[in-house]
């Protein structure tokens, strides 16, 4: 186990590369002269250039790339072009309300989802499954941002509730949660109930209940197992939609994290800051599909014997 | 023969699905509205210029949704609006399956090193969400609907790619294949005349699915203001400039959010159709 940790570990090393050249290489083809916009419009041509030669902006980029990843493993991603500050520590005093964010969004997913998976394909064509299915189309079909502000509307202006925006303890943190995570349980949900219809019907199900075994130890014990490996992946995947979502419901709901510095720095045109925000963004969900793929190998010994 | 029969027979099942059919009939009126756009509502007059007198005016018989912080008639809005949603999400789509289906292809026929390569670069481009690379690229090249659309384009094509990949391994082998091979079909022809309409169907259900979330992102984009430039009517530049007025005009947000639920379902109500009857397995 500890080998395929370690290969999916030095697999990750590439792509980690290779995604932040990605974004590295798009942001710099934004125009404007990054020493022109720091420097402010009162510059001279020669304290341009100085601070050309200073910041190494006329190297080709792949060195540019080198220097800039170098800096991201000391934990320095250059600063802001508006505030002057750090990005590597303003992304990371955000990095705690998204983390937040998405972990309560994706346990409200989980929870709510897998069980309502489950009747939904035990009970194939009944009133649940019809009803929990329409939820669920319903649920992918509707963009989280206006979701959003639908909550707001229903729970903070007209009923008064809970909290519009922020992040001030407990109850600021629900309607953002279930506003990020719905998209994410109608996901889980459908692909619970597929999975484990497939399931239900092949082979060893059949042969378990001829033997006698009660319909909630079959459920439970045969048919689940197997239908949570593409269960796992979902999540996994959804994850990534989570972080993506987050930008948006960050916004929505002026939940500081760092969707919200993101869409900040796009706004004033901070390129530093946005291309360290979303390196930061990509480099966290590379991290989690790695947990995905260490958490599949567990639950299916097929794919751990591959790399063995 | 063989291929039409298929298609009729997609066909069948799928007028069986009523789901599907609703999706579709929605679709369509859709699509319809967004052509003759210019025939119900003048551009000019109603959709962009202001008229502070109605602003933030609720439903009524003259507007039937409403007007929203200009004093502009949202249903006009609305009606224009689909029709930047559907050129994005059909063009950067159609965008997307043509590079990213032939990236796959290419990877799945040939195989070995080349595969390798292009899957491992692929990789790359699936380690981060597609949301996340539209929004570096609108935010690097800057808003217009060509970037819009360009920058959804590329977010999806590595999702083409491996569906189409995945699809050319699953036929290559196939008798057919080897027949235009033995016959002396060059290599592109096998891939075009043979592999790619035995795999179109796969490709299609994923299409409708990717315009659904392609419509998405860009009415997410739009939202944090990567969209198309104001006073250009847009689904979810119109919800930003709604959000100031949730407390007192609740229809500025209501109604362009209604607009892409409806459009999304519809969409996703056929897609989900359309595999349904590709794989009756599933069904029964």
């Amino acid at each position: 186990m500890i080998k395929y940790v370690i290969k999916r570990l030095l697999m990750l090393i590439p792509v980690i590369i290779g995604v932040s050249f990605l974004v590295y290489f798009i942001m710099s083809l934004t125009p404007g002269d990054p020493a022109k916009i720091m420097l402010g419009d009162t510059a001279t041509v020669e304290e341009i250039q100085q601070m050309h030669e200073e910041l190494g902006l006329d190297d080709p980029i792949i060195i540019r790339y080198g220097r800039y990843m170098l800096g991201l493993l000391h934990g320095d991603l250059g600063n802001s072009y508006t505030t002057g500050r750090s990005v590597f520590t303003e992304v990371f005093s955000r990095f705690p309300a998204t983390l937040t964010l998405t972990f309560w969004s994706m346990l409200i997913a989980i929870v709510i989802s897998i069980p309502i998976g489950i009747i939904s394909a035990t009970k194939q064509y009944s009133f649940i499954d019809s009803f929990s299915m329409i939820f669920a189309l319903l649920g992918i079909s509707i963009p989280n941002f206006w979701l959003g502000l639908m909550l707001i509307i229903a729970f903070s202006v007209n009923l008064g509730w809970l909290p519009t925006g922020g992040f001030s303890g407990a109850a600021s943190i629900i309607l953002p949660a279930i506003t990020l995570g719905t998209g994410c349980a109608a996901n889980i949900t459908r692909t619970t109930r597929s999975s484990m219809l497939e399931v239900i019907r092949q082979d060893f199900i059949r042969t378990a209940k001829s033997k006698g075994v009660s319909k909630r130890k079959v459920i439970n014990k045969h048919a689940l197992r197997n239908a949570l490996i593409p269960v796992v992946t979902i999540i996994g995947l959804q994850f990534g939609q989570l972080l993506g979502g987050a930008v948006l419901t960050e916004t929505v709901f002026s939940w500081p994290g760092i969707g919200q510095y993101l869409v900040n720095s796009i706004n004033g045109k901070d390129t530093n800051a946005v291309t360290g925000s979303i390196i930061i963004f990509a480099v966290c969900f590379s991290l989690v599909n790695l947990l995905v793929d260490v958490v599949y190998g567990f639950i299916d010994p097929r794919i751990k014997a591959e790399y063995q | 023969m063989k291929k039409r029969s298929q298609i009729s027979e997609i066909w069948r099942r799928l007028k069986r699905n009523k789901m599907a059919m609703f999706g579709l009939i929605i679709l369509l009126i859709i699509v319809v509205l967004a052509i003759f756009a210019g025939k119900i509502f003048d551009y000019e007059e109603v959709v962009v210029k202001q008229n502070i007198a109605e602003r933030l005016d609720g439903p009524s018989m003259q507007h039937w949704l409403g007007c929203d912080e200009f004093g502009r008639d949202i249903l006009a809005r609305l009606v224009y609006g689909s029709r930047v949603s559907l050129i994005v999400g059909v063009v950067s789509i159609a965008m997307a399956m043509g590079i990213g289906g032939t990236i796959g292809a290419v990877a799945g026929y040939y195989g070995g090193k080349i595969d390798n390569v292009i899957m491992r670069i692929m990789d790359v481009f699936l380690a981060m969400p597609s949301i996340l690379l539209a929004i570096c690229i609108v935010a690097a090249l800057g808003t217009s609907l060509l970037n819009l659309i360009f920058a959804i384009g590329v977010s999806f094509i590595p999702q083409f790619a491996r569906v189409v990949r995945a699809q050319v391994l699953s036929v290559k082998d196939e008798e057919f294949v080897e027949a235009a091979r033995a016959i002396g079909s060059k290599d592109s022809t096998i891939i075009l005349r043979e592999i790619i309409p035995n795999c179109m169907a796969q490709i299609i259900v994923q299409a409708t699915l990717s315009v659904a979330s392609a419509i998405l992102s860009t009415a997410g984009l739009s939202f944090i203001g990567l969209g198309i430039a104001p006073p250009a009517p847009e689904w979810g530049s119109m919800l930003a400039g709604g959000r100031i007025y949730i407390r007192d005009a609740v229809h500025l947000t209501l109604f362009p959010g209604l607009a892409i639920v409806i459009t999304i379902l519809a969409l996703n109500l056929l897609g989900d159709g359309l595999r349904d009857a590709l794989d009756p397995r599933l069904k029964q």
